[in-house]
């Protein structure tokens, strides 16, 4: 069986501006995404033959992409419903979708209003207490940020984790964010700055949590071999993996799993044997790591699932600067959701090519040659190793 | 009449069983007949075995509260005035992996410890639903 490593590559990247309001529909978030990272790999828009995307209720359908874009034979096309997971799942599925000759050249983009349209965390929503929320919603527990609370307080009771060490990922990140002319945070903070930020969900306080952005982010995938060919030095996509272990919970209130598996171990651990196995790398041939966090915790339990360190000991990990840029092991380069923007993980793989090319700017990670990318909702996920 | 204002679960063809349950202030939960594991939420099949038989257990609704989350800022509104207001899991004494969403009563908020002892107490909402509840164990 012929392996997905190294056969395809990211070839071309496009942001919209991130904001609280947009102004403008998802259609034209999701066109002007697309049509920028067409034009960044140097592509016509004549040769995307394929498109796939994700949502959660809260996009535009592929079809209504490449209708406005005027492609002229749409082929392959996919409209994954979910969030968290989805963001390298979609772009896995691309590469498969070239490696296998379904498509040439194929465009993934994330688009939503999420903050000035339907606000990603749900606020102000009453949703059916249908399913599993009959058990949740009935006893306020209404959001995925509640659902993550549980994470952090077992990762606490467990494994001594502080909230100290919590804050010290926000810093990070912002700090990451204030070298980034994207990023919708860019004053940078210090851990009193953290610790006076107002609770929201305990053991969370404002500046653990995501943000809510209204935006558009789009990549390009083609095959290696034309990749060789187009504007920029072409990013491979060195392994790929999809999976959740024993107790696959998918979303935010999604929580068959949630209520008996493990709380602490994610879906990192079951992956990584499969996407380092294929990449023929160890984690400590990555130079830059760009880890979906939707909440501060969710950086130290991937932390120790991806192997960056052992089971529980995430915390101490991001200590003294480790985690900045320059030290050690630099995560979150763009300022992750936490202070760049909530793409939903398509902007954590853009800021990976980007970093693997060499062009992000004033905060490019030296000789950074390996990157890896991870998309996390509960307790599934996906992740993808990159390299130049 | 003070009428109950707080979002209501809706029982489905899985879950009637439970709520019938709790309805009349007992603690059903869903064991499989065939290896005996216990399971919540409730499922058409026993992830240990696949066995698709499934009989409801009366348990003694003590447990321990595994985790909790206290709310501070509610995004749904008919919590909005409840903040601060926690939410616990509790595992239930049947089964270490068995766990219940929930609140406590008769216990204040900085007092919720991991591993307290708690027992369950129902709340009769509305003539059709009752909240299974846990207090601190004494």
């Amino acid at each position: 069986m012929d392996s997905l490593k190294d056969k395809t590559a990211i070839v071309g990247l496009g942001w919209t501006a991130f904001s609280r309001n947009s102004g403008v529909s998802v259609l034209s978030l999701a066109v002007e995404a697309c049509k920028k990272a067409i034009d960044d790999a140097g592509l016509s828009v004549k040769e995307i033959d394929g498109v796939v995307t994700h949502n959660m209720g809260d996009s535009v359908m592929p079809q209504e992409v490449a209708t406005c874009l005027g492609l002229p034979n749409l082929g392959y096309h996919l409209e994954y419903w979910g969030g968290g997971p989805a963001g390298c799942q979609v772009v896995i599925n691309a590469a498969m979708t070239v490696a296998t000759g379904m498509a040439r050249h194929v465009v993934c983009f994330r688009a939503l209003n999420g903050r000035s349209g339907r606000r990603l965390g749900g606020t102000g929503e009453r949703p059916p207490t249908t399913g599993e929320a009959q058990f949740l919603i009935p006893y306020g527990w209404t959001s995925f940020v509640h659902a993550f609370a549980h994470l952090a307080r077992r990762h606490m009771i467990e494994y001594g984790t502080t909230t100290r060490q919590m804050g010290l990922v926000a810093v990070a990140e912002r700090r990451h964010a204030s070298m980034n002319p994207r990023a919708m945070m860019r004053t940078p903070i210090t851990l009193d700055d953290y610790f006076a930020s107002r609770m929201v969900v305990e053991p969370f306080r404002l500046l653990d949590i995501c943000l809510e952005t209204d935006g558009g982010c789009a990549v390009v995938v083609t095959s290696a071999e034309r990749a060789r060919h187009l504007r920029h030095r072409p990013v491979y996509i060195m392994s790929a993996a999809i999976g959740s272990g024993p107790d696959p919970t998918p979303y935010g209130l999604h929580t068959f799993g949630w209520l008996r598996g493990s709380h602490t171990t994610l879906y990192g651990k079951y992956i990584s044997p499969q996407l380092y196995g294929m990449a023929g790398i160890t984690p400590e041939d990555i130079d830059v790591v760009e880890l979906y966090d939707e909440m501060t915790i969710a950086v130290l339990v991937q932390l120790e699932d991806f192997g960056f360190c052992q089971k529980g000991e995430g915390g101490p990990f991001v200590e003294e600067g480790r985690i900045e840029i320059g030290r050690e092991l630099p995560v979150n380069t763009h300022g992750g959701f936490i202070s760049e923007g909530y793409l939903h993980g398509l902007n954590h793989i853009a800021e990976a090519v980007s970093q693997l090319r060499g062009d992000a700017g004033q905060r490019q990670v030296e000789n950074a040659e390996i990157a890896l990318c991870t998309s996390l909702g509960m307790q599934a996920g996906s992740a993808l190793i990159l390299r130049r | 009449m003070n009428k109950y204002k707080k979002p209501l679960p809706t029982p489905d063809l899985e879950t009637r069983h439970y709520w019938e349950g709790c309805r009349r202030h007992e603690l059903l939960i869903q064991r499989c007949p065939d290896c005996r594991t216990y399971r919540f939420p409730p499922l058409p099949m026993c992830p240990c075995c696949n066995s698709m038989n499934k009989e409801w257990v009366k348990v003694s609704g003590r447990g321990k509260v595994y985790s909790w989350f206290v709310v501070h800022h509610a995004t749904h509104p008919d919590f909005a005035a409840d903040v601060p207001y926690a939410v616990v899991l509790v595992e239930l004494e049947e089964q270490a992996d068995l766990r219940l969403p929930s609140n406590l009563v008769d216990c204040r908020i900085e007092d919720i410890r991991a591993g307290m002892p708690v027992e369950v107490v129902f709340e009769d909402v509305t003539p059709e639903i009752s909240l299974p509840k846990f207090r601190p164990l004494r």
